[in-house]
C-alpha cells in the first residue's frame, strides 16, 4: 500500500449552539494515502463538509471545538497556532471549493489569484511566477492561457472558473488536496469534463485527494476508496468496487436503492423512513441509523457500535447489517412524515 | 386530441444598445420549440442550464411572455387570450417550483399558502375551504395539525409536499414541474418522486417534467425532449433517446452521466473522448453555419432528431 500522507484520528468537531457544544463530526478516523482518491459520501448534514473544514482549519475558533488528531507531515494540525497553520494551508494542504463563483475574488484577475498562494509559500521572481501560472492554466485544460491570465472571474463560464479554482489549489504542488463537492454546481457535461481532468491531474501529481460529495455516480467514476458518513460517523469504508458490488451497511444500501438511474423504469424508489436527525436532537448512544430502520429488532444492533473489519479494507459499523433486508413495499399508503 | 400542443414557441429578449437604446439584437432564449402532450403522460424536458427549458415551462403557464408561436391547451389557444378568459383556462395548469425554500411565503402558514389558489378561483365558505385543505394536506402525507405551522418548521421534502398540495388545490389537468427535486437530498428525492407518481394516477395528471438530471428524467418520463440553445435537439420515447441517441449533443449528454459501475469508468471516459473528437469532425452534420440546430426530422414513429 502507498504511504499514508494524512491521518485523521478520532476527530470530533463540535459547534456551539446556544451555549452547548454539539458534535457534527463525531469520532472520525481516516487515513489518506499518497496517490489515492478517497471519497466521503453522505447526505447534507452528515458532517462531511465540517470534516473537510476541520482538516483545513477553516472553522471559526470561537464557536468550534476540535478534538482528536489530524497528523500531517509529522505534526498534529489541530495543535498549530494560526501562523504555523498558514504555512501549511494552501501549500501542502489545498482545497477546491464547491461554488467556483464565490470561491474567486471578483475584484482581482485570474493570474493574480493563482499567483497569490505562490507569494506566501514559494520564493519566486515575478517572471517565474507568471511562467508557472501560465503552465498551470494549460495543465487544467485552458487553451487560451495568455488571455485568461488577464481576465476577471465574471468573464468566464462556470466550467472555466472551476478549472481556475483547481489551478489555484495546485499552485504550490499540494501533498493532500481536499475537494468539497467540486462538481455539484456544474452542468452534467461540464461535470464530466472536470471529473476527467481531476483524474488526469491525479495521475500527474500523485497527491492524496479527499473527494467530498453526495453523488454516488461521481464516487463510482472517481474514487479508489469510499467512506460513507451518517450523522457524524463513518458507517462504512471500502474499496470502490467492493462498496458498489457488496454494500453492507443498511444506510449504504438504502442510498444506493434510492437513486433512479440504478433501477429500470417506473419501479418505486426506495424511501428511507424518517428524517436525518439534527445535531441537537441526535441520540448518541447505540446505532444512529436504528430509528430509520425500525423493523430491525433491537438486539440486532450493538450497544455501542464500532467499525468491524469484515474483509480486508472493508469496515462496517454496528452489527445490524448481518440480517438486514428491506421490508415488503407497502403500496398506496401515504408515508406519514411527522414534524 | 392532445392536451397541450406547443407550436413554434419563441421567447426572445431584446438587447438594447447604442444611441437611444434601440433594439440591436435578440437573445433567443426559446427559438421555435414544438411538442405535444397527451393526457396522462409525463413529458420530460432536459438540457443544461441556459438551454431554455425553464423559460419554455414558464411561457406555457404565462409567467414569461411568448414572443411568437402558439400554445394550444385543451383546444383553446392560450397565446391569443387575454385577461379573464386566459385566467379561467390557465387555472387547469399549475406549477411546482424548484426551490421549496424560496417558493413558499415565509409569513403565511400552510393553511393560507394552500388556500391561495382556492381563494383566487373558487367561492368557498371558510368551513368548506378548511375541509378541502385538510383533505389535501392528508393526501400529500403531512400531519393534519401542520396546517397552522409555518414553512420554516418543515424539512425540505415536507416543504416540497406543501408546494405540491398548493399545485393540486384546483384539481389541475397539467402540472409543470420545474426541477422539483434538484434542491433535495437523494433519499428525500426518492420520496417526492414516488409521491408524484402516485398522485399522477389518482388525479389523472399530465406532467411536464423539467430537469437537468437525466437519471431522474429516465425514471419518470414516457417521452423526452432534449433542448440545447433554445431549440430541440432530439425527441422520442425514453428508450429511443437513451438506447438509441442520434444527435451528437444527446450522445454527449448521455455519456456525461456518471457511471454507477466502477468497472466501466475507463470505458466511459474513452467514450467521452471519442465524442469530443466527433465534435471536431462531424460538426457540420449537426449544426448549420451559425451554430444553430436544424429542424427536427422524424426517423421513426416516435423518434425525431435535428439533423440536416
Amino acid at each position: 500500500m502507498a504511504k499514508p500522507v494524512l491521518e485523521i484520528e478520532n476527530l470530533r468537531t463540535s459547534f456551539n449552539i446556544k451555549g452547548n457544544y454539539y458534535a457534527a463530526v463525531d469520532g472520525v478516523s481516516l487515513t489518506v494515502h499518497e496517490n489515492e482518491i478517497i471519497a466521503i459520501v453522505g447526505e447534507s448534514g452528515c458532517g462531511k463538509s465540517a470534516l473537510a473544514l476541520s482538516v483545513m482549519g477553516l472553522h471559526n475558533d470561537k464557536n468550534t471545538k476540535l478534538e482528536g488528531q489530524v497528523n500531517f507531515k509529522e505534526q498534529n494540525l489541530l495543535s498549530l497556532n494560526r501562523s504555523k497553520w498558514n504555512k501549511v494551508r494552501g501549500k501542502d494542504l489545498a482545497m477546491i471549493f464547491q461554488d467556483p463563483l464565490t470561491a474567486l475574488n471578483p475584484l482581482s484577475t485570474i493570474g493574480r489569484q493563482i499567483e497569490e498562494p505562490m507569494d506566501y509559500h514559494l520564493n519566486l521572481s515575478s517572471t517565474a511566477k507568471k511562467k508557472r501560472t501560465l503552465e498551470l492554466l494549460r495543465r487544467v485544460g485552458i487553451k487560451d492561457e495568455q488571455r485568461i491570465y488577464k481576465q476577471y472571474p465574471h468573464e468566464l463560464s462556470g466550467g472555466m472558473r472551476q478549472r481556475v479554482v483547481i489551478a489555484i489549489a495546485l499552485a504550490c504542488d499540494p501533498i493532500v488536496l481536499i475537494a468539497d463537492e467540486p462538481t455539484t454546481a456544474l452542468d452534467v457535461t461540464i461535470q464530466a469534463q472536470i471529473m476527467d481532468l481531476m483524474k488526469e491531474l491525479q495521475n500527474q501529481i500523485k497527491s492524496g485527494i479527499v473527494l467530498i460529495t453526495h453523488d454516488l455516480g461521481v464516487v463510482a467514476e472517481m474514487a479508489d476508496r469510499v467512506a460513507v458518513m451518517y450523522a457524524g460517523e463513518v458507517v462504512e469504508i471500502a474499496e470502490v468496487r467492493e462498496l458498489f458490488v457488496n454494500p453492507l451497511h443498511p444506510y449504504t444500501r438504502s442510498l444506493l436503492n434510492s437513486i433512479p438511474s440504478n433501477l429500470s423504469d417506473k419501479e418505486r424508489l426506495h424511501v428511507i423512513e424518517g428524517i436525518v436527525p439534527s445535531i441537537q436532537n441526535l441520540n448518541r448512544t447505540g446505532c444512529r441509523f436504528a430509528p430509520r430502520i425500525p423493523w430491525v429488532p433491537n438486539d440486532e444492533h450493538e450497544v455501542s457500535p464500532i467499525l468491524h473489519e469484515v474483509e480486508t479494507g472493508h469496515f462496517v459499523r454496528c452489527t445490524c447489517y448481518k440480517n438486514f433486508h428491506f421490508p415488503e413495499e407497502k403500496v398506496g399508503e401515504p408515508n406519514y412524515v411527522t414534524t | 386530441m392532445s392536451l397541450l400542443n406547443v407550436k413554434e414557441l419563441k421567447v426572445h429578449y431584446p438587447i438594447r444598445g447604442g444611441f437611444f437604446r434601440r433594439v440591436v439584437d435578440q437573445v433567443r432564449a426559446v427559438d421555435g420549440v414544438s411538442f405535444e402532450l397527451e393526457a396522462g403522460e409525463t413529458y420530460g424536458l432536459v438540457g443544461e442550464s441556459g438551454c431554455g427549458k425553464t423559460t419554455t415551462g414558464r411561457a406555457i403557464i404565462g409567467l414569461n411572455h411568448a414572443t411568437g408561436g402558439e400554445i394550444i391547451f385543451n383546444g383553446k389557444n392560450l397565446s391569443k387570450m387575454r385577461g379573464v378568459d386566459r385566467r379561467a383556462s390557465v387555472k387547469d395548469i399549475q406549477m411546482i417550483f424548484q426551490d421549496p425554500y424560496s417558493s413558499l411565503n415565509v409569513r403565511k402558514n400552510v393553511l393560507s399558502i394552500i388556500a391561495e389558489p382556492l381563494r383566487n378561483f373558487e367561492r368557498m365558505s371558510p368551513g368548506e375551504e378548511l375541509k378541502r385543505i385538510q383533505a389535501l394536506v392528508d393526501r400529500v402525507g403531512l400531519n393534519p395539525e401542520s396546517i397552522y405551522k409555518y414553512p420554516h418548521q418543515f424539512s425540505g421534502g415536507q416543504r416540497q409536499r406543501i408546494g405540491i398540495a398548493r399545485a393540486l388545490a384546483l384539481n389541475p389537468k397539467l402540472i409543470i414541474a420545474d426541477e422539483p427535486v434538484s434542491a433535495l437530498d437523494v433519499s428525500v428525492q426518492a420520496q417526492v418522486l414516488n409521491f408524484m407518481q402516485e398522485i399522477q394516477k389518482d388525479f389523472n395528471l399530465t406532467y411536464l417534467f423539467i430537469s437537468h438530471d437525466l437519471g431522474i428524467i429516465k425514471h419518470m418520463c414516457d417521452r423526452i425532449g432534449i433542448m440545447y440553445r433554445g431549440r430541440f435537439v432530439e425527441e422520442g420515447t425514453a428508450s429511443d433517446v437513451y438506447n438509441n441517441p442520434q444527435h451528437l449533443y444527446t450522445k454527449r449528454l448521455i455519456a456525461a452521466i456518471p457511471e454507477m459501475d466502477p468497472e466501466k469508468r475507463f470505458e466511459k471516459m474513452h467514450l467521452r473522448q471519442s465524442i469530443n473528437e466527433a465534435y471536431k469532425t462531424d460538426y457540420n452534420t449537426y449544426f448549420d453555419q451559425n451554430g444553430r440546430m436544424f429542424d427536427l426530422k422524424s426517423i421513426s414513429d416516435t423518434h425525431s432528431v435535428a439533423v440536416q
